[in-house]
């Protein structure tokens, strides 16, 4: 494989460029305005409770500094859980404890953490330090997700989640991002999380990438990632097209988590949806992008738009 | 695509205005494309020399004024126990010394410095009035009118005709003599110039010659034919305007006017100095209307600090072209133009070790500060109070042992420096000492591209000398904020691509 591509395969490829991405469809099509509703978590979960999405439980948020001292006591009946900022981004300030006995906290990988621990991560956050732009922030602790027990060998420490691309209510492109060690649990491709390209139409596995570059099995469980199918595919689909008209984003990353009892939650949504997932996919945005954009999306419901997508969108490289 | 129009007309617009406007100064201004010309500036020095007779003197002496190929800098006089005034309104610019009373030799100076200039747009004196030639004897005026009468058939215009003229005086030939007895070759010339009604006027020039001293000026004849004029040495009857010929006094006039004293002799020496067009120019045009207006007529301080305000656009662009063409990351958007900057102010060796040791110093104390607890502002703080006494140590460390680049260290940006070793720190908690490395590091080659273009000779002359360049980076950063094409980075990240088979996908 050679390590270089010319611009003018890419281009024929329909491989979707930084810049393009930023100045045709973010810039295009994602209106400043509504920044604020993807960019803070807290909002997001809001909107969807009000459209009727699943999202996981909220356990608490902690606003203002003095309140982390009740942190303690709002921990104590929540057994595993995660901290995040409420406006943060690529996955960082993220916390995940995943047992704990008042005293010490443990890690996914099983460190353990002291409560002050927690409350300097909690006042971190409070702080700006993994906002956007510094800006004063928001922690918010939610119940951890219990995923699926099918999927518990292709990840290592984290929850796998599902990264749909929603260009004008179409959902056009997916993948599974699964944690591993190099990624300390985390599910974000830059990290060394390995993302699985999902056939759109089917929801079965594909390709798949890690840190840009082609794998085929889990780096860690060494398990071959092209066995994946999930389940109750169309339901996410349904799910992604729908925060098209709940959030208003014309170009929108949908990331959905498996739960184990409730099915599939919405856990945020992204303005500014990175491009590795082209790479997972073996297969570029831009056709499909064009396609849509010969299309009225108001007038078709979220249901006809899911139909629209696996009637023409089949995996050309299966 | 229809609203696009406007923006294609802003950016043609920007570049035809930036380009436009450093044409005009390079044009106008003769401000040169390139650095390091030089210009001559010649500083020339009169020397006036008399016997005074004891009683009250009155000296004037003609001075010269910017004429076409020369621009008058500065002049000054030197002159012990005289009152001075300058008659520079006059018709006849001179300088007047006065004195009650003196007695024995006087010497007195007059100083002038010329920028050798061949855009100056003084325009030479108006042809004088031609005026009555003086009556003559009869064999003398016979010859006189043979001679123009001779000069009239071999020539074609008064130029010409004037040149025969003054060939025709420095034949041996008997008659010519005659015309030539009691005259100096000058008074001859001029009359003949009168009888044959060509406007001319005698004036006083001297060849400027580096390093000579005890120079005499040098008569000449200037002749006007319409709209160009030509010069004739009165000495040896040559014609043409030798370079570097300074027109000192050209108003018919004799150099001095002296009242109270006997023996004059003037005496020229002269000094060429080789000068940047930069300082050539920052004289030129220190008092010149707003028309021109121009960076060079702030005060130095000023200057230097546009200097490096103007090269700012650079850097930005190059961090620019480094993140959207190239796609490289940096820790910070701009910090590379900021660091780059401080470079430019100490010297790049000393720079970059210096800026890797307070960040890497500041990364370990940093290391012990997140131990402590803190809230982010109070580490922010704490950071940068650290920052600062680590480069008030580090300089008085490097200053007692003689490495006077180290006090160079002031001048990087302690706050952004704060905030990059906060970035870091935390960036190493989050994703490794690697990220860091790769951010850090990028950042650094960023800077330190930005800090070669940016202390290029060349990119430095046209960012000052040619303001409206600026426009021309506004527009191309403009066309680069819209470039939708690929990444260099992209080109190998989306290289797995390459295996896939040529049928279009669907």
């Amino acid at each position: 494989m050679s390590w270089l591509i010319s611009p003018r395969r890419l281009r024929q490829l329909g491989v979707l460029g930084m810049n393009q991405r930023n100045i045709e469809y973010i810039a295009g099509h994602n209106d400043r305005r509504l920044f604020p509703l993807v960019d803070d978590k807290l909002k997001t979960k809001e909107l969807a409770i009000d459209a009727g999405l699943s999202v996981p439980k909220l356990v608490g948020v902690i606003r203002y500094q003095h309140e982390i001292r009740s942190i303690k006591a709002m921990l104590h009946s929540q057994p595993a859980f995660c901290i995040k900022p409420s406006k943060g981004s690529g996955g960082k300030g993220i916390l995940v404890i995943h047992d704990h006995d008042d005293q010490q906290y443990f890690k996914p990988n099983n460190q353990a953490l002291t409560l002050t621990d927690i409350m300097r991560h909690t006042s971190n956050i409070l702080a700006g330090l993994f906002s956007l732009g510094g800006q004063p922030d928001k922690a918010i602790i939610e119940d951890l997700i219990h995923f699926d027990d099918q999927f518990i060998n292709y990840s290592f420490e984290g929850v796998p989640d599902i990264r749909i691309i929603v260009f004008r209510g179409f959902p056009v492109m997916a993948m599974m991002r699964l944690s591993t060690a190099t990624s300390d649990g985390k599910a974000n491709l830059h990290q060394g999380a390995v993302g699985v390209g999902i056939d759109i139409t089917t929801g079965y596995a594909s390709h798949a990438v890690q840190f840009d570059r082609p794998v085929t099995h889990h780096p860690d469980t060494e398990m071959p990632l092209s066995e994946i199918r999930i389940p109750d595919w169309r339901q996410l689909l349904y799910m992604a097209a729908h925060c098209y008209e709940m959030s208003g984003l014309g170009y929108l990353g949908v990331d959905i988590v498996l739960d184990a009892r409730k099915g599939p939650m919405l856990l945020e949504l992204n303005a500014r949806p990175g491009l590795a997932i082209q790479i997972a996919n073996h297969q570029g945005l831009s056709h499909r992008l064009s396609d849509v954009s010969a299309l009225d999306e108001h007038a078709l419901s979220p249901d006809e738009r899911v139909a629209y997508v696996q009637q023409h969108f089949q995996d050309s490289t299966a | 695509m229809q609203d696009k129009i406007p923006y294609y007309l802003l950016v043609t617009l920007l570049i035809a205005v930036g380009f436009g406007s450093a044409i005009y100064r390079h044009i106008n201004l003769d401000i040169p494309w390139l650095p390091g010309e030089t210009r001559e500036v010649w500083r020339v020095e009169a020397r006036l020399e008399f016997t005074a007779d004891g009683d009250a003197i009155v000296a004037q002496m003609a001075i010269p004024e910017s004429h076409p190929g020369f621009t008058l800098l500065e002049q000054a006089t030197a002159s012990p126990g005289y009152g001075l005034s300058y008659l520079t309104e006059e018709k006849r610019p001179a300088v007047r010394w006065s004195t009650q009373q003196a007695s024995g030799k006087q010497v007195l100076y007059y100083r002038a410095q010329f920028l050798l200039d061949d855009k100056q747009e003084a325009s030479w004196p108006p042809s004088p009035d031609i005026s009555e030639p003086p009556i003559l004897p009869d064999p003398i005026s016979l010859a006189a009118g043979r001679l123009i009468e001779q000069a009239k058939k071999q020539s074609a215009n008064q130029i010409t005709m004037a040149a025969q003229l003054i060939n025709g005086l420095r034949s041996d030939d008997q008659q010519v003599q005659l015309l030539k007895q009691d005259r100096s070759l000058a008074a001859a010339a001029l009359i003949l110039m009168q009888l044959a009604e060509i406007p001319a006027r005698e004036v006083t020039a001297i060849r400027l010659k580096h390093n000579r001293r005890n120079q005499d000026s040098l008569p000449y004849l200037m002749v006007y034919a319409e709209d160009q004029v030509a010069f004739f040495n009165l000495t040896n009857g040559k014609e043409g305007r030798p370079e570097r010929l300074l027109i000192w006094e050209m108003e018919d006039q004799p150099l001095i006017d002296l009242e109270g004293g006997h023996n004059t002799r003037v005496s020229f020496s002269m000094l060429r100095e080789v000068v940047p067009v930069q300082k050539a120019l920052e004289q030129k045009y220190r008092d010149v209307s707003a028309m021109q207006v121009s960076l060079h007529s702030l005060p130095q301080e000023e200057q230097q600090m546009f200097r490096g305000l103007l090269l700012i656009p650079v850097g930005v662009m190059v961090v620019m072209i480094i993140r959207v063409l190239v796609g490289l990351r940096t820790s910070g958007t701009f910090m590379p133009v900021l660091i780059a900057l401080a470079l430019m102010q100490t010297s790049l060796g000393a720079g970059l070790a210096g800026f890797v040791l307070v960040v890497v110093t500041g990364l370990v104390v940093r290391g012990y500060l997140s131990r402590l607890n803190l809230l982010l502002v109070a580490r922010i703080s704490a950071v940068i109070i650290v920052v600062i006494l680590l480069t008030a140590t580090f300089s008085v460390i490097a200053y007692n042992l003689r490495i006077v680049e180290g006090l160079n260290i002031i001048f990087f940006p302690m706050i952004i420096i704060a905030w990059t070793i906060e970035r870091m720190s935390l960036l190493w908690e989050e994703e490794g000492g690697e990220e860091v490395m790769k951010q850090g590091g990028g950042s650094l080659f960023v800077a330190l591209l930005a800090y070669l273009v940016m202390s290029n000779g060349y990119i430095q002359h046209l960012t000052f000398n040619f303001p409206g360049l600026q426009l021309v980076l506004l527009a191309l950063i403009l066309i680069l904020g819209s470039y939708t094409g690929y990444r260099l980075i992209e080109l190998v990240r989306f290289s797995p691509f390459a295996s896939r088979s040529q049928e279009p996908p669907k």
